[in-house]
């Protein structure tokens, strides 16, 4: 499987070196310094994702297409203070810029974004960038607003100073940009790499002596700093104020669920049929026979079975999209740093782990934000234990199916909900001390502090938001995809040799019998063993194998899938089941996802093993307590 | 001279040194954390941990953790 599911890292290609010519543009810039908005305006949709060979940093490049070059490859490098290897960013960004990064050309020109707004501290990082020598063009972005704010500064003195050309430039407003073009146009006739000696630069690697040469640069250049804006202030009084800012917080967690949940719900649901009806239509034109049911009830079906959660994880991204763009998420981390703390983590982690209660895999994606990568593994590890919304389906039958209907506190709280309440609280706790565990072992933090930069609010633009989740959803769809289309196909396969056998005769029929003996202390039959094996792909998917299954069954035939279940399982089994899955690694997409953002497959093996054997354990317990003191 | 997690909110205080790992005092003094920079306490996130401080035109958060290790020599607020 292996082979067809690499997700290898995908080399740049570039026309072949003409002497002289320019052919690749990297792009630096601080955090915050509005550089991904530049990219986006610069390559348009256009553009490619993947992960630098190695680490788990994401590499986004594109075509200059946004200024009529689409001959030249944009190289859009991480965030970054300095150039000191501090950070797994930084580092990537070092071997970039000297050109030692396998599969990426070394950039032949530097696009260098700097913050206008905060010129004077943004300039330390043109120090070691100028310092490598390559030519440079450095882009003073959101100069409208600085200018609107009563800031100043004189970019000829300032080309003067650092001896490469200065432009003003905004990103949002899209304005500037023709002096990118003229830029490159002129070095793509005469490049010429610029003798970086005649600089007087500072001691490389030395933050105080960066300090100081960009304070005596913009005084020089008579640089102004803009009145800040009043905004962010006056906003955060009230968004992290002591009791209204955690109430507030409180009001947007419960506002982007609710949407989740009862838009995105049945947005997924309408997907859900929609996929089905393309299937049932292309299945009556191709007629009955293998090669129908390989693409229809084998790829179709098991691609649909992913798919339809489509529309609930763009949802998730437009919103963690909206929470960073907005500069909330920090406030959000910071209001909740002091309750992750308690657990080994830091409040960057809890957004995302909220997000794992729809899904798993743009929580995943969303851990980015956390710098630690200790932090960042230990939540990715934990995430898939929230109760995500796949587990549901599997929660509501199995409940329906075998938990009364009794009322425990009036009629509103009855045993029925006392139980999903449970599984809920279960994968919580879970998570809870599988993060303790892992800070505690193997994650073990080395003395790197939580430092977190509350970023001025903005607002989000449609363009930028747009991008991310298209951005976001083509990640997924490429990282899920191509693993999700391997398991189905085999799992067809599995289910269809010998040929004409029907699903309990297959091998994957036998499997299932020959693993019976493994998964009975848990009270599940072989019917059961079957459908966990199918779930692997999406844990949703147990509900439409048992339905085949006692369907095909001539004992069961006649009644519901509820009835048929109760009729072959205990109320102990049931239960076993349900914390089965509280607790096991049933996802497909989840485990592509943790291998992407891992760069390697020994995370998602170990989280695989680690839950599974958690689950069997779990449910082996529930199966013999409720066997042995219920009734 | 006092740590800068003693400060309350509003003081103004000039950093002095930092006696943090030279990776992460490195780390700190990239994002403006140099000596001789003025440096506000904002205010504290509503658990009363981390703390928001304003240096350099930019608003910073630091646990209590790491705050106590950073050297200040508080100086009357003059703004």
């Amino acid at each position: 499987m292996s082979d067809c599911c690499n997700t290898a890292t995908v080399d740049i290609k570039v026309e072949p070196r003409a002497p002289g010519k320019i052919r690749t543009v990297a792009l630096v810039g601080p955090p915050n310094s509005g550089k991904s908005t530049l990219f986006n305006r610069l390559t348009g949709l256009r553009q490619k994702v993947a992960n630098y060979p190695g680490v788990t940093v994401e590499q986004h490049f594109g075509k200059l297409n946004g200024i009529g070059r689409s001959d030249l490859t944009l190289i859009d490098l991480p965030g970054i203070y300095s150039l000191d290897t501090y950070s797994e960013d930084a580092r990537v960004a070092v071997s970039v810029l000297h050109g030692e990064m396998p599969g990426t050309p070394a950039p032949d020109a530097v696009l260098l974004v700097l913050d206008s707004l905060h010129l004077r501290r943004q300039l330390t990082l043109a120090a070691p960038i100028l310092s490598l020598g390559l030519p440079t063009l450095v882009l003073l972005n959101m100069s409208d607003l600085m200018e609107i704010r009563g800031g100043e500064v004189d970019t000829l003195a300032l080309a003067r100073e650092l001896g490469v050309p200065v432009a003003k430039i905004s990103a949002t407003r899209g304005t500037g940009l023709d002096a990118i073009a003229h830029f490159l146009d002129r070095k793509s006739e005469t490049f010429q790499p610029r003798p970086a000696a005649k600089l007087e630069l500072p001691v490389v690697g030395n933050a105080r002596s960066y300090r100081q040469w960009a304070t005596g640069i913009s005084t020089r250049t008579k640089y102004k700093a803009p009145i800040s804006s009043e905004w962010t202030r006056k906003l955060d009084r009230v968004l992290l104020h002591r009791i209204v800012g955690p109430l507030l917080f409180i009001a947007v967690v419960i506002g982007v669920f609710q949407v989740v949940f009862s838009i995105g719900q049945p947005l997924s649901n309408a997907f859900g049929d929609f996929l089905n009806s393309i299937g049932g239509k292309v299945g009556a034109y191709l007629g009955h026979g293998w090669f129908e049911s390989l693409l229809i009830d084998g790829i179709w079906k098991g691609v649909a079975s992913v798919l339809v959660f489509l529309p609930q994880i763009l949802l998730l991204f437009l919103f963690i999209g909206v929470l960073e763009d907005s500069g909330y998420l920090a406030r959000a981390a910071l209001i909740a740093d002091r309750v992750m703390r308690a657990i080994g983590l830091n409040g960057k982690a809890f957004i995302p782990l909220l997000s794992a209660y729809a899904c798993a895999v743009p929580a995943i994606m969303a851990t980015r934000t956390i710098e630690n990568k200790r932090d960042r593994f230990a939540t990715i590890l934990v995430a898939p234990f929230m109760t995500c919304s796949a587990r549901l389906p599997v929660y509501l039958l199995m409940i329906a199916a075998f938990v009364p209907n009794k009322p425990l506190i009036g009629e509103f709280f009855g045993l029925r909900a006392a139980v999903m309440l449970s599984l809920y609280l279960m994968g919580f706790l879970a998570a809870l001390g599988t993060a303790r565990l892992l800070k505690s072992s193997i994650l073990k933090a080395a003395s790197a502090p939580f430092i977190l930069e509350l970023p001025q609010y903005r607002l989000p633009t449609v363009r930028s938001l747009g991008l991310r989740v298209i951005d976001r959803g083509k990640v997924f769809l490429k990282q899920a995809g191509t693993i999700i289309l391997c398991v189905t196909i085999a799992l067809w396969i599995l289910s269809h040799i010998p040929f004409h056998a029907d699903l309990p005769d297959s091998v994957i029929g036998h499997v299932g019998r020959w693993v019976e003996p493994v998964i009975h202390p848990l009270g599940f039959n072989w019917k059961i063993g079957i459908g966990l094996l199918s779930s692997i792909i999406a844990r949703e998917v147990i509900v439409g194998t048992l339905g085949t299954l006692y369907g095909a069954d001539p004992e069961t035939q006649s009644l519901g899938l509820q009835a048929a279940l109760r009729h072959d399982l205990t109320l102990g089994g049931a239960m076993a089941l349900v914390v089965f899955f509280a607790f096991a690694m049933q996802c497909t997409s989840t485990l592509a996802v943790v291998r992407r953002e891992t760069n390697s497959w020994k995370w998602p093996a170990l989280q695989f093993a680690y839950m599974s054997v958690l689950a069997y354990t779990a449910a082996l317990a529930v199966n013999q307590i409720i066997t042995h003191f219920v009734h | 001279m006092s740590a800068l997690s003693e400060l309350g909110i509003g003081k103004m205080a000039i950093v002095e040194a930092l006696d943090l790992p030279e990776e992460v005092g490195h780390h700190l003094m990239h994002m403006g954390f140099v000596p001789e920079a003025r440096v506000i306490v904002i205010r504290r996130a509503p658990a009363g941990d981390p703390t928001v401080y304003y240096i350099d035109g930019f608003e910073i958060a630091l646990r209590r953790e790491t705050a106590c290790s950073i050297r200040v020599r508080p100086v009357e607020d003059d703004h």
